[in-house]
């Protein structure tokens, strides 16, 4: 708020260059025009400072103290300490990064792929194409927290659907899908590609839409078989959707948390990154400078493919 | 054995003066004569506190209560308390409700914001550290008042580190073993006294096709129960606060044998424990699955049908190594006196009522899921297993809190659970991983 006023105000108060810089060339913005794109710069920017770089920056400096979140003078400085106790002390850390790197890669190996198989299945103008659609893409409505309690349903031990369907329901062979952590992670998975699949297959229908045909047919002239057209042609000409969906998908691994948090909080065979910040951050397991090292090591993983992006973004624009 | 059908064997042999003090009191009760033992006590116990109220009058007569029991019923009790002692004050009480989560998720920006006079809290750890940090104010002037309605139990765990009384308390409910009577009659089980023995029914149960020990460990808390009561049986009490509070080490073998002791009975403990809440192992010792099931006793919340709920009954986990059945664990909760509020003397008054049979039988008229802790209060509306309740934690020298309320809770939550969770799936635990991490947040 207080700054609002501060960059409002330069192009009100000099409304003379502007005049002057009119006479002397043509000048499109009007002191109007240029008050609006201030505060239209200057809003998001703010907002986005207050909300993320701050509280980042104060995360990476929090990570380097001891504090009991009392009172602000018993903040001490810890030095590289929390960071040694994440990568040594802390069982749950490695194992984490192991379920971060095997979400992300099933993500990328099958539900990436699973909704791309979708998207040209439905563009096929089968008969009934809409009503696919709106059933592959109903989970992506549906919060995550709201997947993990449906697939809870399915995968009780008991009475859940998929025991019925093994048949091993209410006998000692019944699989915990959520308590046996051999299979647990992978039973998770199944959760998020459910939902993940249909997000894609939206994505790449809308990138279907958009491929000329005129492609399509040049290459169904050419002889070309339509796997060959698909993946010679088509696939390679919705590039700009292909990065868009890579950046999903990974920024979807990274993020992983309301699955495992709903099914038991990230813990026994589900540990991720995200579900131990929140362990370390928040509630009574508080130990603010842990967490805020764990915090920073994700932001360091994510700041990965955030960088690949926009290198790839930027370049793209250069061209 | 002959000493079987006796329910607490060690324990009336035990405890000595306590034990049988309240039995006589729980029969007299029984009989009628409520009215004659308690009139005296009530007396005696607002008499104490008029002259304190009558002063209260001239410095301040109104208070803030910062409440985290937020569930419908145990908001109504608390709610019907502060009634009752504004209408015996003439103090105005204002309560500000928080959702119980949040109310203890955010109470270390509560307290060192701007909190209430008086606060609900729980005994243990959790309230010697805002003790310690200053956050709570002393209050031994009420424990003058309210002292002789406790058990020397109770007034320790209601004590800071510094030696002063820091907490009221107002319910607690114990941990023990809860089973099916019908169930054990059938196949003529009988209550272990000893681990041995413990072991030797749970073999025999096995053999007959239950589960002998239900168990679930999906959220990570229950598990702390069984290592709470494994830990005072082998090394006692005072090694068992010790080790919470983190001036014992992890890295020892008094740890060790704690989970040695535990791998003897890990066979007979529901191996499906881990996807698994407690409400549905109670569910399976409802259903006679399971033989019996190591639980606080919210575990009787799950039983709607009457004719199961009258069939349940409890014995304490049986004695081990040290002190017999001495140490029982039995949450507490109460309330405390903020900083804030340390000079409010309608806010000690408040606690002092609270202190009182009186005090808390209004609470429990709401509340019946809970049992009063102060001697003296009305109990003749508890059913036969409350009773029995009652009497364990009436009879027991030492009173643990559960862990995540013993130690500094990151310990539990963060280190603990985890811990406890491998271990129920590999027998494996490494201590000297624990204390590495204990160090390094206990020195935070």
């Amino acid at each position: 708020m207080t700054d609002l006023p501060l960059v409002a105000a330069p192009p009100a108060t000099k409304p003379s260059p502007i005049v002057a810089g009119r006479r002397r060339r043509v000048h499109r913005l009007s002191g109007r025009d240029r008050l609006v794109l201030g505060v239209m710069v200057a809003v998001p920017t703010l907002l986005q400072a207050l909300l993320i770089w701050i509280p980042m920056l104060l995360s990476v400096g929090l990570s380097f103290t001891r504090w009991d979140g009392l009172e602000l003078s018993n903040i001490r400085s810890a030095g590289l300490s929390n960071y040694r106790y994440v990568t040594q002390d802390y069982p749950p850390f490695w194992p984490a990064v192991q379920h971060n790197i095997i979400w992300l890669l099933f993500l990328a190996v099958v539900a990436t792929p699973l909704g791309l198989l979708l998207a040209v299945l439905l563009d096929q103008r089968i008969r009934g194409s809409r009503i696919y659609q709106s059933i592959f893409f109903t989970p992506v409505m549906l919060s995550l927290v709201l997947v993990g309690i449906i697939w809870q349903l399915m995968y009780q031990r008991s009475d859940g659907l998929v025991n019925h369907v093994l048949g091993t329901a209410g006998t000692s062979h019944a699989v915990d899908w959520f308590g046996d952590s051999d299979v647990n992670l992978w039973a998770a998975l199944v959760a998020a590609t459910w939902r993940h699949a249909g997000y894609i297959m939206v994505l790449y229908l809308a990138g279907l839409k958009g491929v000329d045909p005129s492609l399509k047919e040049a290459a169904a002239i050419d002889g070309a078989t339509a796997p060959q057209a698909f993946f010679r042609v088509v696939f390679p000409a919705m590039r700009p959707i292909n990065i868009v969906v890579v950046v999903i998908t990974v920024i979807e691994a990274l993020r992983a948390f309301d699955i495992v948090y709903v099914i038991n909080r990230g813990t026994n065979g589900l540990e991720l990154i995200s579900a131990l910040v929140i362990q370390n951050l928040v509630g009574e397991g508080q130990v603010i400078g842990v967490g805020s090292a764990l915090a920073v090591l994700l932001l360091v993983i994510s700041l990965v493919p955030i960088v690949f992006y926009l290198v790839r973004t930027f370049r793209g624009a250069q061209r | 054995m002959p000493a079987k059908p006796l329910p607490l064997p060690s324990d009336s042999g035990d405890s000595g003066q306590p034990g049988p003090s309240r039995r006589t009191l729980l029969k007299g009760l029984g009989f009628g004569t409520a009215g004659v033992l308690a009139a005296p006590l009530l007396a005696a116990c607002t008499g104490g506190s008029k002259p304190s109220s009558g002063g209260s009058g001239s410095s301040s007569k109104s208070l803030s209560v910062g409440s985290g029991s937020s569930d419908d019923v145990p908001k109504r009790a608390y709610q019907a308390v502060f009634d009752a002692f504004s209408k015996q004050s003439g103090d105005t009480v204002k309560v500000n409700t928080v959702p119980h989560n949040d109310f203890q998720n955010n109470i270390n920006s509560y307290l060192n914001g701007s909190p209430d006079d008086v606060f609900t809290w729980f005994a243990g750890y959790r309230m010697r550290f805002y003790a310690g940090k200053g956050l709570a104010a002393p209050i031994d002037d009420v424990w003058e008042k309210i002292g002789g309605n406790f058990s020397d139990a109770l007034a320790k765990a209601s004590t800071g580190d510094d030696g002063k009384k820091y907490f009221v308390p107002n319910y607690n409910y114990p941990w023990g073993f809860f089973y099916r009577k019908s169930l054990w009659e059938a196949k003529g089980y009988q209550v272990p006294a000893t681990f041995d023995e413990l072991k030797t029914l749970s073999a025999k149960m096995q053999k007959d096709g239950l589960i002998p020990i239900g168990f679930a460990d999906k959220d990570g808390w229950p598990a702390m129960g069984t290592f709470d009561y494994l830990n005072m049986r082998t090394n006692g009490y005072q090694f068992h606060v010790d080790l919470c509070a983190h001036k014992e080490s992890w890295d020892q073998q008094k740890v060790k044998d704690v989970f040695d002791n535990w791998k003897a009975l890990l066979p007979y403990q529901d191996k499906a424990a881990l996807g698994a809440t407690w409400q549905e192992a109670a569910t399976a010792l409802g259903q006679k699955k399971s033989g019996m099931y190591l639980l606080g006793s919210f575990v009787t919340q799950q039983f709607t049908d009457k004719a199961v709920l009258a069939d349940i009954d409890f014995f304490p986990f049986p004695s081990m190594a040290v002190e017999g059945t001495d140490a029982i664990e039995a949450p507490i909760d109460g309330l405390m006196l903020s900083k804030k509020g340390a000079n409010n003397q309608a806010a000690k008054d408040l606690l002092a009522f609270l202190g009182t049979p009186e005090g808390q039988d209004t609470y429990a008229s709401i509340d019946t899921s809970n049992l009063q802790t102060a001697k003296g209060s009305d109990t003749s509306k508890f059913s036969p297993l409350n009773k029995k309740c009652a009497e364990a934690i009436a009879g027991a020298k030492y009173i643990s809190q559960f862990f995540d309320r013993d130690a500094l809770p990151a310990m539990a939550n963060n280190v603990l659970l985890p811990a406890l969770q491998g271990f129920l799936k590999n027998g494996d635990i490494d201590t000297k991983g624990l204390e590495a991490q204990a160090k390094s947040l206990y020195a935070a």
